[in-house]
């Protein structure tokens, strides 16, 4: 493992052993739909609160992806993941069914790249055999903390994003598969100065156009050198922003430049901008982009998970939104 | 490329895309101007059922507060109010739906603790106002009256 300005290399790449997503209804029926391992005919997951929903969907995950590949808790050496709850109460109640060492995280939307960083690095510098990552998000449990009642007939500006209800979940290893992560870049906060909580995409434009330029620099390579680099929730408005900041640098990112907030609902969902939340991106990963990776369908991904750190409180004291966006470097086909 | 923040305002607004202005407004007008004319024709039933006019204007209150609040309780309000915006947000039907929500919503952290504490998370502000107003209106108009 080496560093070079912000960004970590792993030579001997960290593998990913297997994967897996759990999603909502609505996300089942999305454009992605049929990549999911497991779409729920039942938000509430058969339990009785949102936030129990939540956390059935996070074990349902988990399960999934430990099944596909046959691996056993005790074959893992700890978990880390995260959820947009206060406390991260999502996680740490799904935690105590996997029981397992476990590192609850907070970075908004970005928690899944944050955790497959930290997974990452556990792996590599030969602290854990394997790790589980996950990072996970409900509409439901959501728009109650963050917004208003489901029941509320209020209206949704233009701008304003779908938080996703999703859980991706991925184990890390420090055998070899044909999936490796072989770089990194954990993000620095940044602040365009946008006060609008209903505009998150702007906010984390400039994070996400930041991340990536380091990421860059620091790896000597350019946009040209990977099949996807893919955001996580910018939707269209964030989308478009940084686009047009590589453009003005005269980089042209053209199709190879995706987000996950506009591959998961289709325009008739009527989700406004795209998606959000951190299973947006956490489940987009690990129902496409890793499988497109394994079969060699991919070679090499950025894989850029956003977050805008914010809460009801800081936006209530008139404080702008700062993002984030932490970056992992996926090479497929190894 | 380094912006300033006016700068990296401008370059989101490109982004941004418009309210579609040209259906929301109708909508709204249309289903405010329904949920009122609904108002009056209740009025004139009461009143022709013998209620005076003071009578019959709180039993139109009344009543659209309970459909409002019903409809919230069927989970169609927020469909309806989907396509009508400030159409159901604006007339008394709005403020029951802003207090009938949070206390559906919260009722799973408990009666007292969810639905009694959150009901006015939301209409709090219009109370707030709509009680201090009636406050600073009877004192003036009693001030008037010793001032004869």
């Amino acid at each position: 493992m080496s560093r070079s300005g912000d960004t970590l290399f792993f030579e001997t790449p960290v593998w990913v052993n297997t994967w897996a997503a759990a999603v909502g209804t609505k996300e089942g029926q999305g454009p992605l739909g049929s990549y999911f391992d497991y779409v729920t005919r039942d938000n509430r997951f058969g339990k009785k609160t949102w936030e129990q929903a939540e956390s059935r969907m996070i074990g349902l995950a988990c399960e999934a992806a430990l099944a596909k590949t046959g691996l056993e808790l005790s074959q893992i050496d700890c978990a880390l993941g995260g959820d947009l709850l206060n406390q991260c109460i999502s996680t740490g109640f799904a935690a105590r069914g996997l029981g397992l060492p476990y590192f609850g995280l907070y970075g908004a939307c970005s928690t899944m790249a944050e955790s497959l960083i930290l997974g990452s690095v556990l792996v590599s510098g030969g602290f854990a055999r394997r790790t589980l990552c996950l990072a996970s998000s409900h509409f439901c449990s959501a728009e109650r903390q963050y917004r208003y009642p489901l029941e509320y007939g209020g209206q949704r500006p233009p701008t304003a994003q779908w938080t996703a209800t999703a859980c991706g979940a991925a184990v890390l290893q420090n055998e070899k598969t044909a999936v490796g992560i072989t770089a990194a870049t954990p993000g620095r906060v940044y602040d365009p100065g946008i006060t609008d909580a209903g505009n998150m995409g702007a906010a984390m434009a400039q994070s996400a156009y930041e991340t990536l330029r380091t990421f860059f620099r620091d790896s000597g390579t350019g946009p040209k050198d990977y099949d996807l680099m893919i955001t996580g929730d910018l939707a269209s408005v964030g989308h478009g922003v940084v686009t047009e900041l590589f453009r003005r640098d005269g980089m042209e990112l053209g199709d190879r430049y995706q987000d996950c907030g506009m591959l998961l609902y289709d325009q008739s969902q009527d989700v406004h901008a795209g998606a959000s939340g951190c299973g947006c991106s956490a489940a987009v990963l690990c129902g496409r982009i890793l499988p497109d990776l394994a079969s060699g369908k991919l070679k090499k991904v950025l894989f850029c998970g956003t977050g805008a750190m914010m809460s009801p409180t800081s936006a209530n004291q008139g404080e702008s939104i700062p993002g984030i966006c932490h970056l992992v470097c996926l090479e497929g086909g190894l | 490329m380094k912006l300033d923040r006016k700068e990296y305002r401008a370059l989101c607004k490109e982004q941004e895309p418009s309210s579609p202005s040209r259906r929301t407004v109708p909508a709204a007008f249309a289903v405010g101007g329904a949920l009122c004319l609904l108002g009056q024709v209740l009025r004139t039933l009461f009143e022709n059922m013998g209620l005076d006019e003071k009578a019959a204007g709180t039993a139109v209150s009344i009543s659209l507060i309970f459909l409002g609040v019903a409809l919230t309780a069927l989970r169609l309000f927020e469909k309806i109010a989907k396509f009508a915006g400030a159409g159901t947000l604006v007339p008394i039907t709005g403020f029951a739906n802003a207090i009938a929500s949070p206390a559906l919503e919260f009722k799973t952290e408990g009666f007292v603790l969810g639905t009694c504490v959150k009901m006015f998370t939301i209409a709090g502000p219009v109370l707030t106002w709509g009680i201090s107003a009636s406050v600073v209106y009877g004192l003036a108009l009693w001030l008037a009256e010793v001032m004869g």
